[in-house]
């Protein structure tokens, strides 16, 4: 036998890992004899399945059950294995590879499977005991043995690995939190949706997740005790598990002289720019691709044999694969282009009672990516459509429910498709209502419109997305004897629901992060758009003041820089005066800002304040400075909140005057300054019925005469021209401040996002307001009181923060570093 | 066919997600994106429509919605979408060891030319 293997060429391997295993396995069966093999590993272990080290850390496998390659196979198949000892170089005039104990190998055709090597942040004390990588058998021996001293572990990287890994600690009894640096879990495989999902999956399993978290140090005295974040955070942890990526392992290749730029490079058929030297799996770049997952591998397997032992007419393409996380009981699947693209579409479903969430992307009628949370059974149906590429227009209707369901009602007509489901087909997912029983219910109790069908079997009364299909079912069951309903309008094309059933559902649900809402809600987008996301955001700050975090990038840009931004992208900068009073000193900070930044225009506005025009952004939070160092703060001149309290001169000065409406006025503009609302509020006091403030066409207004105060609402003198109404007449300040709390807090906490008071008052008439404002004093002290509990929150100047360096990104320009260099 | 011209233009933890910063090389300012999948873009910063800023727009999936009037343009093509029309351009954007760069290539060609 040593003869015959001394015939032939000689193949040597350097990496007895998964891929260099499998391109001989690949190999021998091509050609079993055509070569003599030799496969050098610097590890002692025979090899194993990586990618059951998951399962091994969580006790699912034994080390036995993921050899995949025993010693048994290397002698069947007369292959020279050397173990434990590593090969140091690469000697291609002498075509032969140096090995660590001196000797060296001569071959024929080289391979280079050396893997990669998981990257390790460079921070200080990454050489501290305790923290370790998730690469091989030995790690996952280290780990097991952490986890039986209990405690806690922290694991750096929230991709695939790091979550299994996580997973697997927690399995075994360890307390566990996720640090990631992005803001999504698995980014390169879900979107946000999922990934919301996901954090409250794994916290239900004993998971933290922590996003967006960077790792400055790992911190420990002798052994680590934690792990230090940017944010000034400390995570404390026995075990440190780092599982944020993987880099090419290179080095031979690149003494070698060989072409290398993130990986070794290799053609079609895994041949390097050596033609007597290929390389297969994690080493590897090809078309600028890195590969991690464990099909694409196999594929450059395969091309490698059909090079070395076939006719070289299988050739390596990149092509999409599926992933999916091995953690019991939750299910993640994700293929293609997930992320969606150019021209790309998206067909989105939620069930919010059974947590699922699955997102496809269509391009020109064919899949060619999908997300799947929750139910991931058709994860390997949808890749073979991405992967063929066919026309799904035929089954659009139906793919996103799946194999079954796209079969049963294949050749059906969509509309008739709801008259085709069998009647134990669950129609409303949050109540678990069946067709059969709508059908019996509307038969049965002469139902005929929704709203019947609603109070008898609960269906759509949750969150109202099978509505259509209810409907569909009384129009089937009624034929003409049915008809729908006013339809309402929804917030934007990302939902059927119109803007009053969110704010009810926020509530109703406790939600209290956006994709929290869009889950529930079921979004027909993954993250909303520009108009319904500044309406979410709105809504959950009115509806949990202080709890709530702003979202930042949910906000429209005047809104977001503290400013209005102007046609040539610059912004204009309006300090409050309140109740439009200002003095020399402010006047002196405003005119010495505007010589100082160059501000080109100062003109006096409508609201009695003054409006500098044409700062550039990066200036603002000088600007802000300089004003604040005056005592002035932000006039919100540019939010939906609370904008101007106009007022006349009033008793102080005027010989008409019945009140002190100056005073009134300011006493408004303190109280109620930096409140968000659903659209602008415009307020004013008039000291008399002459009305200089003119305070009949703002949002709010109130009238002084000798007996006390006339409170207005509705006004308007913009688009639309309108005159306020009465809303009530009261006798003492500190009535006309609840009041006018009240109005305020009930318009935040019930109009629609956009909407002006005079259209709310038009919507829920003022007969309603009346009643829940003037003829309920309860109620209007609880509506005053929620004003003043979320006022706790909201009078913080934002130009004082911004001043002392918050969002300082958002005001200031990137500024690369070679762009004039490389001209 | 341009030649490239890769320019680091800073760190890629510094662009916000479903946000933009924005530079400017030679006279022409562009936007670098970060859409909510974490994908990076970059667009020459001007509107098709009247010139806005994009880079001040809110980011939605791929695309984001102009703050001067609404246009919403696509961060991968620069395609205005909907029944819009106009292109603002489009340019080659990576992520190399936490660093973003961007290929300015195009626009040096046409400033020299």
């Amino acid at each position: 036998m040593f003869d015959a293997r001394s015939q032939r060429p000689r193949l040597v391997v350097i990496g007895n890992g998964m891929a260099g295993c499998r391109a001989v396995e690949e190999i021998i069966a091509l050609a079993p004899d055509k070569y003599a093999i030799t496969i050098i590993g610097a590890e002692p272990n025979v090899n194993y399945n990586r990618i059951m080290l998951s399962p091994l850390l969580a006790g699912e496998k034994t080390f036995d059950e993921i050899v995949i390659n025993d010693r048994a196979w290397y002698e069947a198949n007369a292959i020279d294995l050397i173990a434990g000892v590593a090969a140091t170089a690469i000697d291609r005039d002498a075509k032969n590879v140096a090995l660590a104990d001196g000797r060296t190998v001569p071959y024929d055709q080289l391979i280079l499977a050396t893997g990669s090597t998981p990257f390790v942040p460079p921070v200080p004390g990454v050489d501290l005991p305790g923290v370790v990588t998730f690469r091989d058998a030995e790690d996952v021996n280290t780990m097991k043995a952490a986890c039986d001293r209990g405690g806690r572990a922290v694991v750096i990287g929230g991709g695939l690995l790091g979550l299994e890994a996580a997973y697997g600690l927690a399995r075994n009894g360890m307390d566990v939190t996720v640090l990631h640096l992005m803001p999504i879990l698995m980014e390169r495989q879900l979107d946000q949706s999922a990934s919301h999902l996901l954090t409250r999956a794994l916290a239900a399993r004993g998971i933290a997740v922590m996003l967006e978290a960077k790792t400055t140090a790992f911190v420990g005295d002798g052994r680590v005790e934690g792990v230090q974040l940017e944010d000034g955070g400390f995570a404390p942890a026995d075990l440190v598990v780092v599982s944020a990526g993987i880099r090419p392992n290179t080095a031979l290749a690149q003494q070698a002289g060989l072409d290398v730029a993130r990986g070794i490079t290799v053609n079609h058929t895994m041949q390097t720019s050596d033609p007597a030297i290929f390389a297969v799996g994690e080493c590897v770049e090809f078309e600028k691709q890195l590969f991690g997952l464990v099909a694409p591998i196999w594929d450059q397997c395969r091309a490698l044999a059909s090079a070395l032992g076939g006719d070289g007419a299988l050739h390596f393409q990149c092509s999409d694969t599926g992933t999916k996380l091995k953690v019991s009981g939750c299910e993640v699947y994700s293929a293609g282009l997930f992320a969606g693209h150019d021209r790309s579409e998206d067909i989105v479903y939620r069930d919010a009672a059974r947590g699922i969430y699955k997102r496809l992307v269509l391009d020109n009628e064919r899949l060619v990516g999908a997300v799947l949370f929750g139910d991931a059974d058709d994860g390997p149906w949808y890749l073979s459509l991405i992967k063929s590429g066919e026309s799904i227009v035929d089954i659009r209707e139906s793919l996103i429910f799946g194999r079954a369901v796209t079969e049963a009602l294949a050749g059906v007509n969509p509309s008739d498709a709801v008259a085709a489901l069998p009647a134990t087909a669950e129609i409303c997912g949050c109540n678990g209502v069946c067709k059969g029983t709508i059908v019996e219910a509307i038969t049965q109790k002469n139902l005929t419109t929704l709203d019947d069908v609603r109070s008898v079997t609960k269906a759509s009364g949750s969150c109202g997305s099978c509505t259509p299909l209810v409907e569909s079912l009384l129009a089937a069951t009624l034929g003409d004897g049915f008809e729908r309903g006013p339809s309402i309008k929804p917030v934007c094309k990302c939902t059927d629901h119109g803007h009053q059933r969110v704010r009810e559902e926020i509530l109703a649900h406790g939600l209290k992060s956006m994709p929290e809402i869009m889950q529930q809600l079921e979004w027909k987008t993954p993250d909303g758009c520009a108009s319904c996301r500044p309406a979410l955001n709105y809504y959950l700050l009115c509806a949990w003041p202080g709890d709530y975090k702003d979202d930042k990038s949910s906000r429209f840009i005047n809104e977001r820089a503290h400013g209005n931004i102007q046609k040539d992208g610059t912004f204009s900068v309006v300090p409050r005066m309140w109740g439009g009073l200002t003095s020399p000193a402010e006047l002196r900070a405003i005119a010495d800002v505007a010589d100082k930044f160059n501000i080109p225009t100062v003109k006096v506005t409508g609201g009695q304040r003054i409006d500098l025009l044409g700062v550039k952004k990066e200036d603002l939070p000088a600007v802000w400075a300089d004003l604040g160092a005056a005592g002035m703060v932000s006039g919100h001149a540019y939010g939906k909140a609370l904008r101007t309290v106009k007022t006349c001169v009033g008793t102080d000065w005027c010989r008409f005057g019945t009140q002190d409406s100056t005073g009134l006025g300011v006493k408004i503009e303190k109280f109620m300054w930096g409140s968000w609302t659903p659209a602008k509020v415009k307020m004013a006091v008039s000291g008399c019925p002459r009305n200089c403030a003119e305070a009949t066409c703002k949002d709010v207004g109130v009238i002084c005469v000798d007996s006390g105060y006339e409170i207005h609402i509705g006004g308007a003198a913009g688009l639309h021209i309108k005159g306020t109404e009465v809303l009530c007449k009261v006798t003492t300040e500190a009535e006309a401040l609840e009041t006018i709390a009240a109005i305020t807090q009930f318009y935040r906490e019930d109009a629609h996002y956009l909407e002006r008071i005079y259209k709310w008052m038009a919507r829920v008439g003022l007969d309603h307001i009346k009643a829940c404002i003037v003829d309920d004093s309860n109620n209007r002290r609880a509506l005053h009181d929620r004003f003043v509990l979320s006022q706790r929150d909201a009078q913080v100047d934002p130009w004082a923060e911004r001043a002392n360096g918050a969002d300082a990104d958002e005001f200031t320009p990137l500024r690369p570093a070679l762009a004039e260099a490389a001209e | 066919m341009n030649t490239a011209l890769w320019i680091d233009v800073g760190a890629a933890a510094a662009i916000p997600s479903r946000g933009a910063r924005r530079f400017m090389f030679r006279d022409t300012p562009i936007a670098v994106f970060r859409a909510g999948d974490g994908g990076l873009f970059a667009l020459i910063d001007r509107c098709p429509h009247k010139g806005g800023p994009l880079s001040e727009g809110i980011v939605h999936a791929r695309s984001v919605t102009c703050p001067l009037h609404n246009w919403v343009i696509s961060l991968e093509t620069g395609n205005a979408q909907g029944s819009d029309s106009g292109c603002t351009h489009a340019l080659p954007v990576e992520a190399r060891d936490g660093q973003v760069f961007v290929d300015v290539g195009a626009l040096s060609l046409a400033a020299s030319a």
